[in-house]
């Protein structure tokens, strides 16, 4: 029972990694209607800045942290604007190979500066860990920073698209672009924006993962950046609640797949549920289902 | 007649096509066999004719999942790896059933007729979920089986002790010699991949593609792709023309996959991952969607191009990405598309046909 | 008022008017309608639709914008499951069916917003509606087998002179969404035409056309009737035509019947002017 809630609470904490990421896709997807593939990237780009700054620059944690989310924001604005921009109105499959060789850019850049050497990545979080039941269940300092990162997040960004005038934007860029540009809103600045979110919460999901799962690589942002795409589809794309849902079930069912049917099917069944789940609700768990006009 | 004018017109088109598959086999071996002191082919090109070949079908087969029937396809070289395991499976077996005699050509056809019909069956498996979906929703369940292939094939282990098989599911404890094993993949092939086979199976794969695009089939599936409602209306079966360019997507993909694994003495199911799919629509994509010829030469030219970079050195695969961006750029951009239509008048057709779709 | 009466009997009542032709009289209708209709969150879009089409008659549908006429038509072809009533085509329920298992028992039709295949010529657009008529298989296609080649040339020649009704059999290897607007609604006619339906059903044929053309166009709805010997519902807003060419006539508003008859019944019903002539003299 303990073991088992033990799994629970690693699934829920990678999950809220997810959640986070997920954001990013979710919102970029919502607005620019386009996948973002080197979103996963731009996470593995904000670790090495954070492992860069505490290294070799000397920083504090924290103040490493905030150099990584400044530089992402940045190189987030700066792909939208070379890359996607340009490709307002080509079809979304040529956006999608852009992102994609974005990606591989990205990728190839990490390993000149950094090299194809895994780094072995100190957590920022200097909690110590949470003993519960005598000791038996034990939760890090990094799985409670997470959470608590996640919640955090997903309620400022939720005040954020309900409450100011710049969220409200957004919705509407994402709702019709069209409109909202008769509207008086500006789209292009509405698009950069986003992508500077996004890009700054993967640059904090980057830091939180490799805290928790410290080997850094130019490939490590591509298969959790997957996964939160999974996971933004499994709980309804364009959807804040919904990545925030899907990113923790995906979590936890990777943690408890791996633990209770076998390590290399994880991954698999991670999959299977949301071919499932797609199936059951084409739209994901919570996104809204459009009618097709005839 | 008008109407053989227009036959005419895809019949030239079509031998445009296989002409230059042609011509570039004959190239190659002429380039190959050294005859010629200045035209000579470098030993790791040498070694990449195969892949080109493979990455060809694969390319073309995916151009009919993706440009002729319209369905965004993240999952393809799943196929290819059940295609390369079912395929090496198929050639070992009948190499253990008659030790004695030497059977190469026999077993490569063997192989990737067994690669295609299991990578076929894989397509009815997988359509007949995907295909209850659209669009991007589409793309990410394909992704979600490519993985997932990947993972299952992980697990398998496959051996032969004397003349009886034994398969395993997570359990490599089997007697006998391991033909697959699980992670490692399947070790000790032989190599029976040659070039000239995959120029055959490029030319079977556009035999297939071509006249089925113009033919009856072919016309329901891109008048689906066009406007699904309108298709219906007259009468035509969507789920059964969407499942066909599928699986014979998928069946090409397996035959494809099986002579990749031919080609090499070990394959991992790791070397059919994520990226290979990608890569393959990246070919399709720039060759142009819809366009066979074009995704032909993509995938002869990106296989390459990274040998031809190799003198960068560590910079090759940063020039690679650089170069597919500006490529998409370049063909994506109405700005750059229009400079472009006052030189070539082909892309200017193309471009006045998407303003009319928008219209 | 009796044209408020809940009734499933045939639009017109043909013996005491005399409008539907002898020849319909003694076989079964095409299209039977009955309590038909759809909600959508709540809202009825069309209600209690109830409507009789005999085998070869000509039927207009007509109503304010938003009437839910083009609802109909996707009731009837089945790109909506009806929540209520039920539909017989050539006496055969359509419950659980789609639309291409409706096509295939005989009703076929045109789009409002034209839904052509633009990228492809006017022939396989023609060929496309042949699906169903002059078949061979796929392995034919690909390797070329002599059933191939029987049917493409069937295809085509059946394709020329369905494009001949028109006159657009020269246009036949012209790109479909190249053409000009009349051509492109005279070609999805020909494409419905193509699937050999029993009942075909054309949203707003006459938009977008010239007086003349819609001249043409309507002595070509009967020439169509007089020759496939089939029925026409169709939905317009040029009265000329409707009330020109239609036997019968229904008038839809707010998603419910108002309104059957002839041309001049229709014409003098104070709810119909009310509904819908009344609006138009305002404007």
């Amino acid at each position: 029972m303990i073991q088992f809630l033990s799994y629970l609470v690693n699934g829920i904490s990678l999950g809220s990694v997810y959640a986070i990421i997920a954001l990013g896709y979710s919102m970029v997807y919502g607005i620019a209607k386009m996948l973002n593939f080197a979103h996963g990237d731009v996470i593995m780009i904000g670790a090495f800045v954070s492992f860069s700054a505490t290294q070799y620059w000397g920083l504090s944690p924290l103040v490493s942290v905030l150099v990584s989310v400044i530089v992402c924001t940045v190189l987030g604005i700066t792909i939208e604007r070379l890359a996607y921009k340009p490709l307002r109105q080509a079809s979304s499959l040529a956006v999608l190979i852009t992102a994609i060789g974005m990606s591989y850019l990205l990728q190839n850049i990490a390993l000149l500066i950094w090299g194809a050497n895994p780094k072995s990545f100190a957590s920022v979080v200097s909690i110590g860990t949470l003993s519960l039941f005598g000791g038996q269940l034990r939760i890090t300092g990094e799985t409670l920073v997470t959470v608590l990162a996640n919640i955090v997040i997903m309620v400022a960004l939720t005040l954020f698209t309900g409450r100011t005038k710049m969220g409200k934007a957004m919705r509407a860029v994402s709702e019709d672009k069209g409109a909202a540009e008769l509207m008086g809103i500006n789209v292009n600045a509405t698009i950069s924006l986003t992508f500077a979110i996004g890009s700054g919460l993967a640059a904090i999901a980057g830091v939180l993962l490799c805290s928790s799962y410290p080997v850094l690589m130019p490939t490590t942002g591509a298969m959790p950046g997957i996964k939160a795409f999974t996971a933004a589809v499994f709980g309804g794309i364009g959807s804040i609640p919904g990545a925030l849902v899907g990113g923790i079930l995906l979590g936890v069912i990777e943690i408890l797949g791996k633990a209770y049917v076998s390590t290399e099917l994880g991954d698999a069944l991670v999959f299977a549920v949301l071919i499932v789940v797609l199936l059951v609700k084409p739209t994901g768990l919570l996104g809204k289902k459009v009618n097709e006009k005839v | 007649m008008k109407h053989m004018k227009k036959i005419n017109k895809t019949f030239a088109s079509n031998l445009i096509t296989y002409g230059m598959v042609v011509a570039a086999f004959l190239l190659c071996q002429l380039a190959q066999s050294g005859t010629l002191e200045w035209f000579k082919m470098s030993r790791s090109l040498r070694g990449q004719l195969v892949p080109i070949c493979v990455y060809i079908v694969m390319a073309v087969s995916l151009n009919l999942t993706v440009g002729i029937s319209g369905e965004l396809s993240l999952g393809h070289a799943g196929f290819m790896s059940v295609g390369a395991f079912s395929g090496i499976l198929a050639s070992q077996l009948i190499a253990a059933a008659f030790p004695e005699a030497s059977l190469e050509l026999p077993r490569l056809l063997a192989a990737l007729i067994t690669g295609g019909l299991v990578a076929g069956l894989a397509g009815v498996l997988i359509g007949i979920p995907v295909l209850r979906l659209r669009g991007d929703y589409l793309a990410i369940v394909t992704l979600a089986f490519g993985e997932i292939i990947r993972n299952l094939l992980n697990c398998v282990y496959f051996s032969i002790d004397g003349s009886s098989f034994h398969a395993g599911f997570l359990n490599p404890s089997l007697p006998g010699k391991l033909l697959i094993n699980g992670p490692m993949g399947a070790t000790g092939v032989e190599k029976l991949a040659s070039f000239e086979a995959g120029f055959v199976l490029v030319i079977f794969t556009l035999i297939v593609v071509l006249n089925l695009v113009n033919s009856r089939s072919g016309r329901a599936i891109m008048a689906i792709r066009d406007n699904r409602i309108a298709a219906e209306s007259v009468g035509i079966p969507v789920t059964k023309y969407r499942m066909m360019a599928f699986v014979t997507s998928a069946v090409l993909a397996g035959m494809a996959g099986a002579l990749y694994g031919l080609n090499y003495s070990t394959v991992q199911a790791a070397k059919f991952k994520f990226d290979t799919s990608i890569l393959i629509l990246v070919f399709v994509v720039l060759g142009g969607i819809g366009n066979i010829r074009g995704s032909i030469i993509a995938a002869a030219l990106l296989t390459v191009l990274p040998e031809v970079l190799r003198s960068f050195g560590e910079y090759r695969m940063l020039i690679y990405a650089i170069v597919l961006i500006l490529v998409m750029l370049a063909t994506n951009n109405p700005a750059f598309k229009a400079a472009l239509g006052r030189i070539l008048p082909h892309a200017r057709r193309e471009n006045s046909l998407k303003e009319a779709d928008k219209a | 008022m009796t044209q408020k009466k809940k009734s499933a009997t045939k639009m017109v009542p043909a013996p005491s008017h005399g409008i539907i032709p002898e020849r319909d009289l003694h076989v079964a209708p095409v299209l039977e309608a009955r309590h038909l209709g759809i909600e959508f969150g709540g809202l009825h879009a069309v209600e209690d639709f109830n409507l009789i089409i005999g085998k070869t008659e000509i039927a207009g549908l007509i109503g304010p914008n938003g009437a839910g006429k083009t609802t109909v038509f996707n009731l009837l072809t089945k790109v909506y499951q009806p929540t209520m009533g039920t539909i017989l085509l050539n006496g055969r329920d359509t419950a659980g069916m789609n639309t291409m298992q409706a096509n295939r028992l005989g009703i076929a039709r045109t789009f409002q917003n034209i839904r052509l295949f633009g990228n492809m010529t006017v022939e396989d657009n023609v060929r496309i509606g042949l699906h169903n008529q002059i078949r061979y298989g796929m392995f034919s296609g690909i390797f070329r087998l002599p059933a191939f080649w029987q049917g493409e040339k069937k295809q085509h020649e059946r394709a020329l002179e369905l494009l001949s009704i028109f006159d657009m059999q020269d246009l036949a290897s012209h790109q479909a969404g190249s053409l000009p607007y009349g051509a492109q609604r005279r070609l999805e006619i020909v494409r419905a035409l193509a699937t050999h339906p029993s009942l075909l059903l054309l949203d707003e044929p006459a938009a977008g056309m010239n007086p003349h053309e819609t001249e043409e166009l309507m002595e070509n709805v009967i020439k169509i009737r007089d020759q496939f010997q089939i029925a026409i519902l169709l939905i317009e807003h040029d009265m000329n035509l409707v009330m020109g060419i239609c036997e019968g006539i229904c008038v839809l508003n707010y998603g419910k019947i108002i309104a059957k008859g002839t041309a001049s019944e229709i014409q003098q019903n104070p709810v119909v002017i009310e509904a819908y002539l009344g609006k138009r003299k305002e404007n």
